[in-house]
């Protein structure tokens, strides 16, 4: 292709790219750096407030932002702080303190560190279970008769296409005091169940909830793989008198190995992501996320208070935590890509 | 059957609607309001929108939005729904303007109790007083020969009789859900054991004798409540209590109507309110007040502002009170307070009386503070006393980070 046409087929994406992606990541990183304070006085204010019948008045030292005459609007400085946020996000010191005196516990009462255990497990543990379950459905409906891989495959995607916080939002209400699924449980074993009391079982059930939400996603992807499997090797396989397990351990599963790869890349960064579930099954007290962390810190206060540049460090901290996770896979792939150009 | 009933309440609604007496005049001016979604809201945006050219946006996400969109040249709304929790950031941004003229222009009707000075100006009109207080199931109570609490120790030794007695699953209901509900339960029992929450260099005080008395009675309260009491709001426990399940809480004077609801209640009738019970003796009742009202933006034309103000007035008239009497505790004349009222109108009443919860830039960093840190301590992670360290140091960095802390 020339290099003029292909300019202009690409052009449009890249500049949505440029405006949309890169602009904003840029924005967010440099903010990460940064502190903007509005200018603030103390004066002293009398503020009446209505009780029933009678009003109270107070007068207190108040501190309330400076307001610019001209403009209208507050006044705001903007400093460079270094790593300041960073550090008030990773908070090093209390990390080394708890390492110091063999507190491991303590480290997990740091809000990023609480944060970081659960979305690293979070992805890990699924990840196989993602990818297992997805390749089991698929082989599941390949050997099915043809008149019935219509419906079964029909029933396998519908999880994947329930929006997420809508799908975590279910799970919740099933299981939540006495939501059907807790009740039939509490009939059946015959003890009162708590779902949304402990930490565990929380976790359990956001393992649970992802798995069944993305696990039609990779079985699409190997289903359409499984179609391509070359069927004299599989057939040969069999003259060598290779068992099921032996044709799925050394024909299916090579086969499909750069499927298994793609789908590890982007559950690696779906997961790593996760925030549908801390809110919808309103998880904040016992377990947290990176991105819910950098959310929490977005979220204005009754006093209109935000704390951007922690949420930018946080959001910069999470960025780095994917590249570090999609690094084994992404080399992988490019080695693949180079072994096969020649 | 059901389009009988659909019909049916059809035809009420319609009734509803007509028991307000029709505008007085003719509304010409364009108008917009935002404000949270509650029903004494509902009764007011109706009354104003009855004099045309009105558009009301009840969003309980309000306290998000109010702030940018009062800030935009011309402001997005004429008309804002604030407490006293959420009228902070825009008075601290001076997006809304002093109403001295038009209270005097308009509000021959406002009693002087409703109007909010700040530095001696007027910026808000309030409409109604909220509390949490006492709501209790008077049936098993009486079954049980239990006085009504007036303290937090009775409210337990009432909570012992009744798990005892097995009548309800669990005693008490509480407001929990880790964040801005669990803070607030802080936020009502610090004072209450009479907790200043800020120092005078804007440090916050809450490390102290009462913030671990407070602590103690917050976990106390665990062994009588639903085990996944941390993601109660409240309108989890409104529903608890509907269905019967818990027989005591401290919940929000709001919620009271809900009680008596047919649609949705099994305990019509059998719950009662009572003044918020006290955490020491000789203490005021454990519980702050809040005020809704109105304010108008500052970035609007005098024109509009006149005419936003004028048609505000029409919805906290006489007739919006007169019927829709049970849905607030109105402060505007013609309210008769029913039974339902009692609880909030004792607490407030009360001598000493709670404190207005305080609308200051620092209280909502500290309130996110209580919010983000309580709920490691009712999990037993953290003992009272690390837990109190824990909120003073996420309340510095973030106070550092606003620039109210050097």
């Amino acid at each position: 292709m020339k290099f003029k046409t292909f300019f202009w087929f690409v052009a449009p994406s890249v500049f949505m790219m440029l405006l949309f992606i890169a602009a904003p990541l840029v924005s967010v990183f440099l903010q990460s750096f940064q502190i903007t304070q509005p200018v603030l006085q103390q004066v002293e204010v009398e503020t009446c407030t209505p009780g029933f019948l009678t009003q109270t008045c107070t007068t207190e030292l108040k501190t309330i932002p400076i307001i610019d005459e001209a403009t209208g609007k507050t006044l705001t400085t903007t400093e460079w702080v270094g790593l300041q946020s960073y550090r008030n996000v990773l908070q090093m010191d209390k990390v080394w303190a708890a390492i110091g005196s063999a507190n491991f516990g303590d480290i997990w009462q740091i809000d990023f560190w609480k944060a970081l255990r659960f979305t690293l497990m979070f992805t890990l543990i699924t990840l196989p279970l993602v990818i297992g379950v997805g390749l089991a459905i698929a082989l599941a409906v390949n050997n099915a008769a043809k008149s019935l891989r219509g419906p079964v495959i029909f029933i396998s995607l519908l999880p994947f296409i329930i929006t997420p916080v809508i799908g975590s939002l279910s799970i919740y209400w099933l299981f939540v005091g006495d939501g059907i699924l807790t009740a039939a449980l509490e009939r059946w074993t015959g003890q009162d169940i708590a779902m949304f009391a402990q930490a565990w079982t929380i976790e359990l059930l956001m393992y649970f909830y992802r798995v069944w939400h993305v696990a039609p996603f990779a079985f699409v992807i190997f289903y359409a793989g499984l179609q391509t499997v070359n069927m004299d090797t599989l057939e040969s396989a069999i003259i060598d008198g290779a068992s099921r397990f032996e044709r799925l351990r050394y024909v299916i599963v090579p086969h499909l190995m750069p499927l298994i790869i793609f789908i590890a890349l982007i559950h690696l960064m779906d997961c790593y992501r996760v925030f549908e579930e801390i809110v919808g099954f309103r998880s904040q007290a016992h377990v947290i996320s990176l991105q819910w962390l950098t959310y929490d810190f977005l979220v204005p206060d009754d006093a209109g208070n935000r704390a951007v540049s922690r949420a930018s460090a946080s959001a910069m901290l999470t960025m780095i935590g994917i590249v570090i996770l999609l690094i084994l896979p992404l080399r992988r792939t490019w080695r693949d890509h180079k072994g096969g150009a020649h | 059957m059901y389009l009988k009933k659909l019909a049916l309440a059809g035809a009420i609604s319609l009734l509803g609607s007509t028991a307000f007496a029709a505008c007085s005049y003719e509304n010409d001016v364009p108008l917009k309001s935002l404000s949270a979604g509650f029903e004494a809201w509902k009764a007011v945006t109706d009354a104003m929108a009855e004099c045309g050219n009105f558009q009301a946006e009840l969003d309980q996400e309000f306290r998000t939005k109010q702030p940018a969109a009062f800030e935009a040249n011309p402001s997005l709304y004429h008309i804002g729904g604030v407490s006293n929790g959420t009228i902070t950031p825009l008075l601290n941004a001076g997006t809304i303007r002093p109403l001295d003229d038009l209270v005097a222009k308009y509000g021959e009707n406002l009693t002087p109790n409703q109007l909010i000075r700040v530095d001696g100006k007027i910026m808000a009109v309030a409409m109604m007083v909220n509390t949490q207080h006492l709501m209790y199931r008077s049936d098993i109570l009486a079954d049980l020969g239990i006085d009504t609490p007036t303290t937090w120790d009775e409210v337990f030794a009432a909570a012992d009789k009744i798990k005892e007695a097995g009548v309800v699953d669990h005693p008490i209901g509480a407001t929990m859900k880790s964040g801005w509900n669990l803070a607030q339960e802080f936020v009502n029992m610090y004072p209450g054991f009479g907790g200043t929450f800020f120092n005078d260099d804007n440090t916050t005080a809450v490390n102290s004798d009462a913030g671990m008395k407070a602590l103690a009675t917050m976990k106390k309260t665990l062994e009588y409540t639903d085990p996944e009491v941390l993601v109660s709001d409240s309108t989890y426990v409104q529903q608890q209590f509907q269905q019967g399940k818990i027989a005591m809480a401290n919940l929000w004077a709001s919620r009271a109507g809900a009680m008596n609801d047919e649609n949705e209640s099994q305990v019509v009738g059998k719950v009662a309110m009572s003044a918020a019970p006290v955490a020491m003796d000789g203490g005021a009742p454990a519980t702050t007040l809040w005020w809704d009202g109105i304010v108008i933006a500052s970035n609007i034309t005098d024109a509009e502002a006149d005419a936003a103000f004028r048609l505000a007035m029409e919805g906290l008239d006489k007739d919006m009170v007169t019927s829709a009497n049970e849905a607030a505790i109105w402060l505007v004349d013609g309210y008769v307070p029913g039974d339902l009222a009692k609880g909030a109108i004792a607490t407030a009443t009360a001598n000493p009386a709670p404190p207005p919860y305080p609308s200051t830039t620092q209280m909502g960093l500290l309130h996110t503070a209580l919010g983000n840190e309580l709920p490691a301590f009712l999990t037993g992670e953290r003992d009272a006393a690390a837990t109190l360290v824990a909120i003073d140091e996420s309340y510095t960095t973030a106070a550092k980070e606003a620039g109210v802390l050097e």
